[in-house]
């Protein structure tokens, strides 16, 4: 027996390439060699996200798959963000003792970093003359993906949108946040982490845990804080500024 | 494993009904978040129950991303039309909120002390 290629073999193939194996699998390889070029290279603008997003776009153009068909495959991971999002929950609850003695300060410092967060980035993008959509799709910038995507979508933003500010605004935080920390001469663990976590949300607390244990410790727990008075804030916030 | 992916599941549910209950104002996994820390934290259920499948999925969260990330390729005419209002406002915004919050926390803490040593 030996193998021969005809026409319906190739169809076929061309079919598998839009099938959710392919897909799903080409989504973690990517991933996975994103991790290992960060690690290796310990560069912080090659997140294993970008470095994923940067071959599966290349990929797709030239196997022709479309957006929709990748989105549709790959509705496996796209489900997997409510369930993380929930499941930060439990990370909160395990970091409980950081917060001992500290809950009213860290509440409101996050709480003033939320209300700066959503107002600058609504009143910069109204003045740049940026539409509503555009707008809706800003304001959730400094919180985690999953949460993100929910407030956009339930406020009229664009989902893919936010994503995408989400991750921009995490690299940058996580670039300028350690230098920011530094001119002002923060002292306070506690307050290097919530900065990085709350402005930067996880790529900021991956460079809060290269300064220190407590600093991303406390730089997880202000993704979650952050997150949900982002979600609260967010509707009434966009009411007067939109 | 299969337990925790249970637990969080139903919260996740039980969020999602309370989602619509308040007209999808706050969203679902948020809500499922609060409600499993609140049962957590008052004892309902174990940490236990959850640690595995919570640990294992927050963890890998990047991952999740990638899908939506990917979806720039479908927006890539929007965000360049409006690159300058997108790159101000995210600049200005980080920045704010970093210096914000360091310096409220750090203020805060500094009269914590101070109180606790002049009482």
């Amino acid at each position: 027996m030996y193998i021969y290629l005809n026409m319906e073999k190739i169809e076929t193939i061309r079919a598998l390439l839009h099938g959710d194996v392919f897909l799903l699998g080409l989504v973690l390889g990517s991933f996975l060699l994103g991790i290992w070029l960060y690690r290796k290279l310990k560069v912080p603008l090659l997140q294993p996200l970008l470095v994923s997003v940067a071959i599966i776009i290349p990929v797709l153009k030239v196997a022709d798959i479309d957006y929709e068909t990748f989105y549709e495959q790959t509705r496996f991971l796209n489900f997997m963000l409510g369930p993380s999002v929930v499941a930060l929950g439990y990370v909160l609850y395990e970091q409980l003792e950081h917060l001992r003695g500290n809950v009213l300060s860290i509440l409101t410092s996050v709480f003033v970093g939320c209300v700066v967060a959503i107002v600058s980035v609504l009143l910069v993008a109204k003045l740049c003359g940026a539409d509503k959509v555009l707008m809706s799709s800003l304001a959730p910038k400094s919180v985690t993906t999953p949460i993100a995507i929910n407030i956009a979508q339930s406020t009229g933003g664009v989902p893919e949108l936010a994503v995408a500010f989400v991750v921009l605004c995490g690299i940058f935080g996580g670039l300028v946040g350690p230098l920011i920390l530094r001119k002002l001469k923060i002292k306070s663990s506690v307050a290097r982490g919530l900065a990085m976590g709350s402005a930067a949300h996880a790529l900021g607390t991956s460079r809060a845990l290269e300064m220190g244990a407590v600093e991303g410790a406390i730089s997880g727990l202000a993704i979650g804080i952050m997150g949900v008075m982002t979600a609260l804030l967010v509707p009434f916030v966009e009411r007067f500024l939109l | 494993m299969i337990k925790g992916l249970f637990f969080i599941l139903l919260f996740y549910f039980l969020g999602e009904v309370c989602s619509v209950l308040v007209n999808g104002f706050i969203p679902g996994s948020v809500i499922g978040m609060i409600l499993l820390f609140l049962c957590l934290f008052f004892k309902l259920i174990k940490p236990d129950m959850v640690r595995d499948a919570a640990t294992v999925i927050t963890k890998n969260m990047a991952v999740f991303f990638v899908p939506p990330a990917v979806g720039l390729m479908a927006y890539a005419e929007v965000i360049s039309k409006s690159i300058w209002a997108i790159a101000l406002a995210i600049i200005v915004s980080t920045v704010l909120t970093i210096i914000a919050v360091a310096l409220v926390q750090e203020n805060m803490e500094k009269r914590q002390k101070s109180k606790r040593v002049n009482g």
